[in-house]
């Protein structure tokens, strides 16, 4: 049995910004519920409102703007994984989609809703991370864009204001010579809390030095983080093997992972420097496997 | 808290009734009688209460009742009929992919919801699509073959797919893979 609740169901986006400043702290918005209902069922949340905005027009789809893709915040993961321009551009978000929970949470679960969660395990932070997002926050004041780095603060802490929806997640398309990819380790391979993942997304130029390096890791810390030190030694380098390793180990020394169920801090450190270095080599040939 | 109408389009049927907000769709079904729709984790995990909602396969556990409002369902024993059962609900009779039979509609409905976008799936993808769904009789292997009989009957019987309700095929929400831009 589920905790006592309202449900509120507005029909735009300005009336659920509406209700959100008026209700505050009170309200939760609810999209796909995969978490939602979830945490209400365990007593986690017990907001005296619910606003579903799982059907608000305008909140859902992929577009293109301004060499940005922008993502609504009540996007699908499936939406994700059939949606062309996040296949060409985005192929690290389009692989975390790929191993998002299961199929049926899958076509629930939104990406705004998977950010504001904020579970330092969240498995499409990494790969908008390493994609240099942003989120941006409505309210009735407007609308104001963080970078997702920003954004996330700590286990399941955002800088989301109650009377704030995250309407969409954006980043620069990336330029030619780019890509992007993303691991996730599970304990079984569908339906899985990350024990730890990473994504990292290169930009080269003709000569094949890099010229924009992100590396992101999700379950390693209390916030997904990016493996800055790492990112800065490739950057103007060549993705030789050496250069891999160098950047790959400073990756694992930037984690500050926990014991917990799923495993302890000594494996996530080590399997960090691994992943990265698999990641990175699949840069170089697309044809390997991680 | 006061209970709000909500109307659900079930198996082609359509009822509107008053439900409390913390209501889930999977408890309206059932109370409804749609008792096909199976109670397990309550969680999301095991897939046991999955349904076709306009279109796409979700767990009914995990929406709320009055986010389903207006929506159209479909449950696994509303693919057919006893007397004209879909082909899945056939080639699950027919592979002994039945033990207890509790994940039984979860898995048709996951299996369905695989076969209206990949009629003709490779091992791999049927276990794919099923991976939201748990079978505690270890009866995976059956499941498999049965979705495997059920493509190719369908895939030779087009026909035998008219048993199919309420528009599954044409939802404006689902994104197909074979689909644009949105």
């Amino acid at each position: 049995m589920l905790p006592e609740f309202d449900l509120i169901r507005p029909n735009t986006i300005p009336d659920a910004l509406a209700i959100l400043a008026e209700r505050g702290g009170d309200a939760m918005p609810i999209a796909g519920g995969t978490n939602v209902v979830v945490d209400l069922r365990s007593r986690k949340h017990q907001p005296r409102v619910l606003v579903d905005v799982a059907r608000l027009p305008g909140l859902r789809g992929v577009q293109r703007e301004n060499g940005h893709l922008v993502i609504g915040g009540g996007t699908t993961i499936s939406d994700l994984l059939y949606d062309p321009m996040i296949a060409q551009h985005a192929p690290a978000l389009r692989e975390a989609a790929s191993v998002f929970a299961n199929p049926l949470i899958r076509n629930r679960a939104t990406v705004g809703g998977n950010l504001a969660d904020a579970s330092p395990a969240a498995d499409t932070a990494p790969p908008l991370l390493a994609l240099d997002a942003e989120v941006e926050l409505a309210s009735l004041d407007g609308i104001r864009r963080v970078p997702l780095v920003d954004f996330l603060v700590g286990v399941r802490k955002t800088l989301r204001r109650p009377d704030e929806l995250l309407i969409a997640v954006r980043f620069p398309v990336p330029p030619d010579g780019s890509d992007s990819h993303f691991h996730k380790v599970g304990l079984r391979k569908a339906d899985a809390i990350s024990v730890l993942s990473a994504a990292v997304a290169v930009t080269c130029d003709a000569a094949g030095r890099c010229t924009a390096v992100r590396i992101a890791l999700g379950a390693l810390a209390p916030r997904p983080l990016r493996a800055t030190a790492a990112e800065t030694l490739l950057v103007g380098e060549k993705l030789t093997p050496v250069a891999i390793a160098r950047a790959a180990h400073l990756a694992g020394e930037a984690v500050r992972p926990i014991n917990d169920i799923r495993g302890s801090a000594d494996y996530r450190r080590q399997v960090t420097e691994v992943i990265v270095r698999r990641l990175l080599d699949k840069l170089l040939s697309p044809e390997a496997s991680v | 808290m006061k209970p709000e109408l909500v109307t659900l389009h079930i198996n082609g049927r359509t009822h509107t009734l008053a439900l409390a907000p913390n209501v889930t769709l999977l408890h309206a079904l059932r109370d409804l009688g749609y008792v096909d729709v199976k109670c397990g984790c309550e969680q999301g995990d095991c897939g046991a209460c999955a349904v076709m909602l306009d279109g796409v396969a979700v767990n009914s556990c995990l929406v709320l009742a009055g986010q389903a409002d207006g929506c159209q369902i479909v449950t696994a024993a509303g693919l057919g009929s006893v007397k004209q059962p879909h082909p899945l609900h056939e080639a699950f009779a027919d592979s002994g992919a039945i033990q207890c039979g509790y994940c039984t509609p979860g898995f048709i409905i996951a299996a369905k919801a695989l076969l209206d976008h990949n009629p003709h799936p490779t091992e791999p993808e049927i276990r794919e699509a099923i991976s939201g769904n748990l079978c505690r009789c270890t009866g995976y292997g059956q499941i498999v073959e049965a979705i495997q009989i059920a493509a190719e009957r369908l895939a030779s019987d087009e026909g035998r797919t008219t048993n199919d309700e309420s528009g599954i095929r044409h939802s404006s929400l689902v994104v197909r893979p074979t689909g644009g831009a949105q």
